[in-house]
């Protein structure tokens, strides 16, 4: 962890990234580089005691957890596959929303024994299933999972859904909603206890400007 | 397995090397000593036992931490302990058999199934102080002063400590309209301080009543001392029980406000350990760390699965992760050097400085190493008919 006054704040890359931004603004929290362009890792902001790491999604857990940054925005979706409870996940930030959903072929014939599912959530499917009784075969892919019930890899897949369109475009229907998925700011348990000074407002600033007011 | 991968030790699991396992060693034993000091008798309980008795009313937790073989001799089931708390309390309830306060002290080796998170030990070498037969603040403030005292010795300038109350959960969940199967969502969305989560499962529950709403606000009560006021005037109208929870903390928390050092976190939300503790529980952190260094708490309840109810509270730390933070560096002691010589003067000499504690490596007949070669800053020369200590230049 970073010295006492000091916060640093993982954020995943990409779409969480672009909408978590301007959250940041709106707590006076901006970044002095612009890490499309620079090539920089750890990123200065306007406040010399907060600094801002862009790395990949499903690493932001595990640098929050050791405590390496403070706080972190990362997706439901990550933070249910890393599974346990060494986070805080105090504010749902509302960006970044889709749905984990099972999906399959539209014309897809009754899967009858054990069905094969391709997803990149393994954690999330596992316990799915679990949930509804069902024994099934999770073979994990890194990406294009629509290719599996495609090319009879597997009956089903497991994977986010923004628009549909791509499960649309090769031939797949969504069959279940898993679950809702939207960022949390997570925070380092020990941080909590020893920058409770610093966190904690940003804790309360951020729900009041994501919140409904409940 | 190919020969470069060998000598690989398992994951979590390592080894202590010169110089830092005797600075271990001596942490260890001025941990020891300063237990002792306190008035606390050290026990060595075995590194296996049935596993019944290691397990009992530690709850799943443990269970899954713990390694598991069988006894040749019985067939039954052993474990190798992951924690000695419980064994220490099994100690205190069935064999010392006092009515008195008990205070016990521990070292040793444990081991976990699994990692606390990915690159922790899963060999801890465990130290800690228990002490029975006492129910009230007293015992606990005890303990947390025994456990700063031991944080002391490392010369970390800087604590955190976190106090929380387990009682609160207890209390308020059963005081709910909360089922069980609710009380242990509530209970996992607590520990992560997930309120917008807990909120959603609550309008989708419709739950609405004040002990559950409480449960939620439990997540916002924490921060420096002012939050045990706040949260005193927030449960006003709960039950009595809660008041006293909070008096608990109070008294606690003013006991340490002296060292200029310690800085207090009340986090009421805090359950860690919930599945054995039964009221108060303490954490300490130290800048630089992701998690807490020493960790502590009450639990009256074990003693009662052995047989025989005795409040008890304790502390406990692994001694690996302390000497981390060891700042306190002492100069390593000079290391003299004898010559291989059939002289019975320096066999004399180097007897006399063994016995006042100085460290002697002799040279082996035929040996090509030199004094510095062997880490020596001194040697023994012999002068004027006499053998003295020279510092090699």
């Amino acid at each position: 962890m970073t010295m006492p006054d000091n916060i640093t704040i993982a954020v995943s890359k990409g779409r969480i990234y672009d909408e978590a931004i301007p959250l940041l603004a709106k707590l006076g929290i901006v970044l002095k580089d612009d890490p499309k362009k620079s090539r920089k890792l750890i990123l200065d902001t306007n406040q010399s005691n907060i600094k801002i790491l862009v790395i990949r999604a499903t690493d932001v857990p595990t640098y929050v957890e050791r405590g390496a940054a403070e706080l972190g925005i990362a997706g439901k979706d990550v933070l249910m596959e890393y599974s346990g409870d060494s986070l805080y996940e105090p504010v749902d930030l509302g960006i970044a929303k889709c749905r984990m959903m099972l999906a399959g072929l539209k014309d897809g014939k009754p899967v009858l024994d054990r069905p094969r599912v391709v997803t990149k959530y393994t954690t999330i499917t596992r316990n799915y299933f679990a949930e509804r009784g069902q024994q099934v075969e999770i073979i994990k892919l890194y990406g294009s999972m629509e290719l599996g019930p495609v090319l009879g890899l597997s009956d089903w897949i497991v994977d986010l859904v923004d628009t549909g369109n791509t499960l649309k475009a090769n031939g797949l229907v969504t069959l279940d909603h898993i679950a809702d998925i939207s960022s949390r700011l997570i925070v380092n348990k020990a941080a909590m206890k020893m920058k409770n000074g610093l966190i904690k407002p940003i804790i309360k600033q951020l729900s009041e400007i994501v919140g409904d007011g409940s | 397995m190919t020969i470069t991968n060998r000598w690989l030790l398992p994951e979590g699991v390592e080894e202590i090397l010169p110089p830092k396992a005797i600075e271990l060693e001596q942490l260890c034993r001025k941990i020891i000593d300063l237990f002792s000091t306190w008035g606390y008798e050290f026990v060595i309980p075995p590194m296996v036992e049935y596993l019944e008795s290691l397990l009992t009313g530690t709850g799943e937790d443990l269970d899954l931490k713990t390694f598991k073989l069988t006894d040749q001799l019985s067939g039954r089931l052993m474990g190798v302990r992951a924690d000695i708390t419980p064994q220490v309390a099994r100690i205190d309830a069935h064999l010392l058999k006092r009515d008195t306060p008990t205070r016990l002290c521990y070292l040793g080796s444990v081991l976990h199934t699994r990692p606390g998170k990915s690159g922790d030990t899963r060999a801890p070498l465990q130290v800690g102080a228990e002490l029975y037969g006492h129910s009230g603040v007293a015992s606990d403030i005890e303990i947390v002063k025994l456990m700063l005292a031991t944080l002391n010795q490392l010369g970390i300038n800087q604590t955190y400590i976190d106090f929380g109350h387990i009682g609160l959960f207890r209390t308020l969940s059963a005081n709910s309209s909360l089922t069980i199967t609710q009380q242990a969502e509530v209970f996992e969305a607590l520990q992560r301080k997930a309120k917008d989560e807990l909120k959603s499962l609550y309008k989708e529950w419709k739950v609405n009543d004040a002990s559950s709403k409480a449960l939620l606000e439990l997540i916002d009560f924490n921060g420096d001392v002012s939050v045990l006021d706040d949260a005193k005037k927030y449960f006003k109208n709960f039950s009595p029980d809660i008041g006293q929870y909070l008096d608990e903390i109070k008294a606690l928390s003013e006991s340490i406000t002296g060292h200029a050092d310690v800085s207090i976190n009340i986090d009421l939300a805090e359950l860690r350990g919930y599945h054995y503790h039964t009221g108060m529980v303490y954490t300490a952190f130290v800048p630089g760390e992701g998690d807490g260094l020493a960790f502590g708490g009450r639990y009256d309840d074990i003693g009662s699965a052995f047989g025989r109810a005795r409040p008890a509270t304790g502390f406990s730390t692994d001694v690996k992760s302390l000497l981390k933070q060891q700042t306190i560096v002492k100069n390593s002691p000079p290391r003299i050097f004898a010559p291989a010589s059939g002289d019975s003067a320096l066999t004399e000499k180097i007897n006399s400085l063994r016995e006042s504690g100085k460290i002697v490596v002799v040279e082996l007949d035929g040996q090509q190493a030199s004094a510095s070669d062997m880490n020596c800053d001194q040697q023994l020369v012999l002068e004027k008919g006499e053998w003295i200590t020279k510092d090699i230049t």
